[in-house]
């Protein structure tokens, strides 16, 4: 089953009617709202697809007398751009969300983590929060959100890592489990939802999760914003809904001669043209719409392009981007990097790319968080498609 | 019950307890999974990922140090996934390591080198980095070096430092590829604030931190005819020197020790010992001394708590984090500079050797004792007191460089005049051990009579728990020490300096009272000490202190001021305790330093 390209305006639009609504959802009982968000079958847009519903119930149910929501605005994510776009549009959409997450899960403080490129956001975030805090009086619920200003780290992406530097360490996942909505921030019970995750549930609350339902297919539900960029006429932010092939997104959003789309931006899945019709954007089967940290990156590659070169310049970012912490990650992506250099000079045989393909497949089912995990991704979808343009 | 959980692992059911690791739990049935990064003594990291087992129904492995167990899972510890990622793993670690295992100093017992050993088959098919990469050797600190070709980032040393030693010297700076391994702004360990325990080098896996090693410098003074070279060995030294000669933790080899010294052409083979009686007599006395000051002649000058001197970690930790509290510090140097001054003395003195000629040596348990050894205090005896410090691991590397069989040699003893000890000397190496030392002799000086504990073993002030107080009544006192009649000394004993911090603290906020404190920078005290064999574990040390205390036991003399050689040397030389020798010789001084 797949749906056709549709291009939707459910997030950006703003109707100037968020006071009502969210008093409107304040108003309703928690297990209704939890309810409604499990039936919508909303799934987390930071990458790892986690129902939002039941992490939030996760979190209600923990019974600390602290806990925590955070917007994970640290978008790092090659490729990606929409996280800013919302904050920018409709930053009361998000922090309805948060709010009507603190009600739920019983907590009093919110923080927005902040990519630090994204500092100029700062004053028009606050200026938000500041509405915001005032409407909170207004509903008399005791809700406070702060701004948490990242350093600039794609690790810190990572829920657990992100609790770290706000915690003032550095910015290395952790263990898990504990997971967060039991062992989060300052160790206490924490929701952590990607900036359109939030926004979603905005959207679900103010039109029922029918609507949001009946968007996508399957396992993928509702529409997502998609960050398009690379070989394309048209580079930009659109809400699509989930469920089209990837040759009817090249078809609309292609220069005529995509080889490759990477889906979910570094860490995500590179599609070649073969597969483009039997591809479907969604988290179904192995390719998933959505990526870590902060997915929806589209990047499409035409013939022009060399994916040795791409395949160099992702690997050249994990190399950098990698805490360093756990083995797989830290010296897996160097031998990657190296690997495909050396299979490329010459200096060792083409039969070296299947040990790295090896390699990858052990960081994929070693490493201690989404990163060094999700190397595998990119490195083995764009190796095994284009083998030719690895070694020659 | 609902506490315990049941699952199999290689198809061996097994019950634990909630909130056992799958390491624990697989360990508990014999059945052995690697680790590099995991150590007994740490939080659990999570590092290293060579834990790695196989979950049925999961797709990604699990690192076993880190999951706990639960009912009903199924582990797999050896499948085919398992060892291929396990080997692929090490591969990784050693491309970025200088693996140099033929010269390496911690060649034979590197667990890497170990581990490689049992997974690497052949030649690492990846590629080596180490050539791509620069790395730094800090060789510049007298007692620890920092090899980062060497690291694996495992953080052993890191969270030592942090969990252990509350200091932080090491840390992890910068990320990815660039990750490793440093110190406040990147500066050599002698600069900065590190107190040269040596935990972190005890606890590395493979050579990235050792000890600096005086051994070539040694051998050379043993064959130099015209030096006399005069050898201590310190208390711990006895009771763990055999580990590292393939000999279990827990063996008293003493006189197996003195016989390889010999062996090695030490011209004398004297006792630390000694002078730990020694220090246990002038420090014993200060605090009387101190103690009559504060509450008989109400003296504003003189501070109580009065805290022991002995280790060196424990000296640089005060002068770095609680300058303030450097006057509370017993001026009396450690057993080892008490000797290093005797030696080129009255012992030189005795034997008729010119002390110019004399070298002296001390085999100690630690590696602050190197530092400790070139401070430009100890230099009392107008030489430097103790030229070349050795580790209990680099006595060991030389009886086996000299080709001796260290199990089969006969028993010998201490050569005379500085060889004499008491068990309460001996007890100086385990945590607790000098406060029992010095309240054997203060309350027999003060009332007349034996300390009332059964077979002078005062148990409050024994055992591994961080912070220890006891406290002692003092009854029927002589008519000399008659203000301290009814006064219950309050005592506290703190070893490991995470420890030390926290009895310092309630030192200052004033939520303590005590008159003295033992503090040891290590964990278990001397047995524990950083220049001890590897490895170390609770369980170890545990053995090496039942080996202390029976070795105590053992002793005809338990208490220091019955020591007849340290009766002769202030009958012959000192004078009395604290006169004009002693502090000429054995009392010194110490340093405020930074904090950064």
């Amino acid at each position: 089953m797949t749906k056709n390209l549709k291009r939707l305006d459910l997030i950006f639009k703003n109707e100037g009617d968020s006071e009502a609504i969210l008093g409107k959802t304040l108003a309703r009982s928690n297990e209704e709202l939890i309810s409604d968000l499990i039936a919508s079958g909303l799934k987390g847009r930071g990458g790892a697809g986690f129902p939002t519903g039941l992490k939030w119930r996760l979190a209600a149910d923990d019974k600390a007398d602290e806990k925590f929501i955070i917007c994970n605005a640290d978008e790092g994510e090659p490729g990606t751009f929409k996280d800013r776009e919302i904050l920018t549009s409709v930053p009361h959409k998000v922090l309805a969300g948060m709010a009507v997450c603190a009600r739920i899960i019983n907590c009093r403080q919110g923080f927005i983590y902040l990519r630090q490129e994204y500092t100029y956001l700062v004053p028009h975030l606050n200026n938000a929060i500041e509405e915001f805090h005032q409407l909170m009086k207004k509903f008399e619920v005791d809700f406070q959100v702060e701004i948490f200003m990242g350093s600039g780290a794609y690790i810190c992406g990572e829920e657990t890592a992100l609790f770290e530097s706000m915690e003032g360490k550095r910015g290395e996942p952790r263990n898990k489990p504990p997971y967060p909505t039991n062992f989060g921030y300052k160790g206490k019970p924490t929701v952590i939802n990607n900036v359109e995750t939030l926004a979603h549930t905005y959207s679900i609350f103010k039109y029922g999760p029918e609507k949001f339902r009946d968007l996508g297919v399957k396992d993928s539900r509702g529409s997502k914003v998609f960050s398009v960029s690379g070989d394309t006429p048209i580079p930009g932010i659109y809400e699509l809904e989930f469920g089209m092939t990837l040759q009817k997104f090249v078809d609309d959003f292609g220069d005529g001669d995509a080889k490759a789309v990477q889906v979910g931006g570094a860490a995500g899945f590179c599609v070649p043209r073969k597969r483009f019709e039997k591809t479907i954007i969604g988290y179904q089967g192995k390719l998933t719409g959505v990526s870590l940290p902060t997915g929806g990156s589209m990047m499409i590659f035409n013939s022009s392009r060399s994916m040795y070169n791409v395949l160099h310049n992702y690997l050249d970012f994990f190399v950098e981007e990698s805490c360093g912490q756990c083995t797989p990650c830290r010296v897996g992506t160097q031998q990657l990097l190296m690997g495909i250099q050396a299979v490329k000079r010459g200096e060792r045989p083409s039969t070296y790319l299947d040990k790295l393909l090896g390699l990858a497949e052990v960081m994929r089912v070693t490493a201690k968080c989404g990163l060094g995990q999700s190397v595998a991704n990119s490195f083995s979808s764009i190796v095994e498609n284009f083998k030719e343009e690895m070694i020659y | 019950m609902s506490s315990q959980v049941t699952l199999k692992i290689d198809s061996i059911s097994v019950s634990v307890k909630q909130g056992t690791s799958l390491l624990d739990a697989a360990r508990s049935i014999n059945i052995k999974i690697p680790t590099l990064c995991h150590h007994e003594d740490l939080c659990v990291a999570g590092n290293c990922r060579v834990c790695m087992v196989e979950q049925k129904g999961s797709d990604r492995l699990l690192p076993a140090c880190a999951i706990p167990a639960s009912d009903g899972m199924e582990i797999h510890t050896n499948s085919m996934k398992v060892r291929n990622a396990r080997k692929q793993i090490l591969e990784l670690l050693v491309s970025e390591h200088r693996a140099e295992c033929t010269t390496c100093y911690k060649s034979g017992n590197c667990e890497l080198q170990e581990l490689s050993h049992e997974y690497i088959l052949g030649e690492n098919a990846f590629i080596n980095l180490i050539p791509f990469k620069e790395y730094t050797i800090d060789y510049y600190s007298p007692s620890i070096i920092k090899d980062d070709s060497k690291c694996i980032r495992c953080q052993r040393c890191v969270r030592t430092c942090d969990q252990l030693q509350n200091i932080g010297a090491l840390t992890v700076s910068k990320k990815g590829s660039e990750m490793k391994i440093s110190t406040f702004f990147e500066k050599p360990i002698y600069q900065v604030v590190c107190t040269n325990c040596g935990q972190c080098v005890n606890r590395c896996p493979t050579g990235a931190l050792t000890e600096k090693n005086y051994v070539e410098e040694v051998w050379s003074a043993i064959n130099d005819e015209k030096k006399y070279v005069v050898v201590q060995t310190a208390p711990a030294v006895r009771i763990a020197l055999g580990e590292a000669l393939g000999i279990d933790p827990g063996e008293i080899v003493t006189g197996k020790m003195v016989t390889a010294l010999r062996r090695l052409g030490f011209n004398s083979v004297l006792d630390t010992d000694f002078t730990a009686d020694l220090t246990i007599i002038e420090e014993g006395h200060e605090l009387l001394q101190r103690l009559k000051k504060v509450l008989k002649d109400k003296d504003k000058n003189v501070r109580l708590p009065m805290t022991t001197s002995c280790s060196p970690g424990w000296i640089k930790f005060i002068e770095h984090i609680f300058p303030d509290f450097l006057p509370n510090l017993s001026s009396a140097k450690s057993p080892q500079q008490m000797f290093g001054a005797l030696a080129k003395t009255f012992f030189a003195n005795k034997i008729g050797v010119d002390p110019a000629s004399m070298v002296s040596v001390s085999v100690m348990p630690c590696t602050a004792k190197k530092f400790e050894a070139n401070r430009p205090e100890m230099y009392s005896s107008g030489y430097q007191d103790v030229d070349y410090v050795l580790t209990t691991r680099e006595l060991a590397l030389m009886i086996k460089q000299a080709g001796i069989d260290f199990k089969s040699l006969a028993d010998d003893n201490y050569d005379s005049i500085m060889g004499e000890s008491s068990g309460a000397a001996v007890i100086f190496g385990a945590t607790g051990g000098v406060m029992e030392a010095a309240l054997r002799t203060v309350y027999e000086v003060v009332t007349g009579r034996e300390v009332p504990f059964e077979g002078l073993n005062i148990t409050p002030v024994r055992g591994m728990e961080g912070v220890r107080e006891a406290t002692l009544k003092i009854d029927k006192a002589l008519p000399e020490w008659d203000f301290l009649e009814g006064v219950e000394v309050k005592t506290c004993v703190a070893h490991g300096l995470a420890n030390a911090k926290r009895v310092m603290e309630s030192v200052r906020d004033g939520s303590s009272n005590y008159h003295f404190i033992e503090i040891m920078a290590c964990p278990g005290g001397c047995l524990g000490g950083g220049g001890q064999p590897i490895p170390t574990s609770p369980e170890i040390r545990n053995a090496r202190s039942s080996a202390i205390y029976r070795e105590d036991t053992l002793k005809t003399i338990r208490k220091s001021h019955e020591n007849p050689e340290v009766v002769k040397v202030y009958k012959e030389f000192l004078g009395e305790p604290l006169g004009h020798e002693s502090h000429r010789l054995l009392h010194t001084h110490y340093t405020p330093r930074e904090r950064y």
